[in-house]
């Protein structure tokens, strides 16, 4: 257990493999695509390397609060449990599209997870 | 001479027990220089010095604190995703930068540099566009299909997209469309005369041509007066001999709206990679010309844009809307080039 997570999914790499294929699914899922701002999509590709390097446990800042802050209009807006969970679904057949180890998809998953109650703002 | 002693002995201090680290280095901002320690960020030293400048995140995700080195090229880790037309102009994120040698930097919001041009020459391109050529001495580091601003003596400022490849001609190519109560596109049309001056400012965007992967599929796609920018870029492109396919999409609602027409299908003789589909979205379309807005007949032409580098300029409503379409039939984020032409309202129309 010498390796982060981060490292044995494939790191930088990995991380810039994913977020354009999970872009595209989030942007194509009518569940959810509204709560994602579709008009600085360089900001949003930056945003969602930010969450992509969370959830393989890499190098990021944000804490809890953080979570919390940036998803506050989005709860407003009305962001539920049911769209957290498309986007875990978005987050899990990503990597198995780009034949991520299963157990490491599940590490992956396990630290998105975590942060539910802070998105949700529970 | 004391002054001097004193900078001198701090020096001494800072680096006499560490000699082979890294040096203090110099940060020049306008007229004020800022000492950035050795293994101190750009960042971290302009804000220790309370130089204002934005930032978030302080690892390289945000970029907001991206940053332009005006005399040579910063680290390349600070460069780190950038587009590489951002990288080729020096622009570096100060976060991440930990300079190894004095730089000299600009501030997104300093004020910036004109110099002197002279109109040579100005035709109808259409009935309402005009082709406006301004010499201008220092125009190396221009690039087909950036901007600049273009202000007239009274102050009057518009920005305009580089419509040649300015280092040939030493020559700067405009093409200027006739805009109701537009003080400046009026005064264009109806008054400039060739050997009247103009203030061209310094290049700006990143919407141009890189003479790399030269085997890339290039896809331009413009409205109205957006193909100035994207002929620049296709003339750029031919002229490094790029070999990948190169297809042009030139759209508007009537014919008469469209222009160089002839030149471009000349120009698509001339390239076997070159093609070039002038359209029309009105209901009066002659032979020779596709039926139907531009972002579309291009979008059914090549539905799968993987791998391709994407040029879209004009309408901003085309523009934001194609780059989405782009992005989800295949193009990746970082190869998607835009210049939407925002019309200024013109608040000064009455005069």
């Amino acid at each position: 257990m010498s390796e982060s997570l981060y490292d044995r999914i494939g790191g930088e790499a990995a991380v810039n493999a994913a977020v354009e294929l999970f872009y595209r699914k989030v942007l194509t899922d009518h569940r959810i695509n509204r709560f994602f701002d579709k008009t600085d999509m360089d900001k949003q590709i930056v945003k969602q390397k930010a969450f992509f390097t969370m959830a393989f446990g890499g190098p990021n800042t944000y804490t809890g609060q953080d979570m919390r802050k940036a998803h506050v209009h989005l709860v407003k807006m009305g962001l539920d449990d049911s769209h957290f969970d498309a986007v875990m679904e978005h987050l899990g057949a990503t990597l198995t599209e780009l034949n991520v180890p299963a157990d490491l998809i599940s590490e992956a998953a396990a630290i998105a997870e975590s942060t539910r109650n802070d998105v949700l703002g529970k | 001479m004391i002054a001097l002693s004193l900078i001198f002995t701090e020096h001494r201090v800072a680096t006499g027990d560490c000699p082979y680290k890294q040096k203090m280095t110099n940060l020049k901002i306008g007229e004020k220089n800022y000492t950035c320690n050795s293994e101190e960020t750009v960042l971290d030293s302009l804000l220790r010095h309370e130089v204002e400048v934005s930032y978030a995140c302080k690892k390289g995700t945000c970029q907001s604190c991206m940053l332009q080195c005006t005399d040579g090229i910063p680290p390349e880790n600070s460069q780190k995703d950038l587009k590489d037309t951002l990288k080729k102009q020096n622009y570096f994120l100060a976060c991440l930068c930990v300079p190894e040698q004095d730089m000299t930097i600009k501030l997104p919001d300093q004020s910036e540099l004109f110099s002197d041009g002279k109109v040579i020459a100005n035709e109808m391109l259409n009935r309402n566009t005009i082709l406006l050529i301004v010499e201008c001495l220092d125009v190396l580091e221009y690039n087909a299909g950036q901007f600049v601003n273009l202000q007239r003596a009274d102050g009057v400022t518009r920005s305009y997209s580089i419509a040649n490849r300015p280092q040939e001609s030493k020559t700067l190519e405009f093409h200027i469309r006739r805009l109701p109560g537009g003080k400046f596109s009026e005064w264009v049309h109806d008054e400039i005369k060739v050997g009247d001056s103009l203030s061209v400012s310094e290049p700006k965007g990143h919407c141009f041509y890189i003479p790399e992967r030269k085997e890339q599929g290039i896809l331009l796609v413009g409205t109205g007066s957006g193909l100035a920018p994207l002929a620049g870029i296709l003339t750029d492109a031919l002229a490094h001999g790029h070999s990948g396919p190169i297809q042009l999409f030139h759209g508007s609602s009537e014919r008469e709206d469209l222009y160089r027409v002839d030149e471009m299908r000349q120009l698509s003789k001339q390239h076997q990679n070159f093609s070039y589909t002038p359209c029309i979205s009105g209901a009066d379309v002659p032979e020779g010309f596709k039926q139907g807005r531009a972002n579309t007949v291009a979008l059914n032409e090549i539905s799968d844009l993987k791998g391709w580098r994407v040029f879209l300029c004009g309408h901003p409503e085309m523009v934001s809307q194609m780059k989405m379409q782009a992005f989800l039939q295949g193009a990746s984020m970082g190869d998607i080039y835009t210049d939407a032409f925002h019309v200024r309202q013109e608040e000064d129309s009455e005069s």
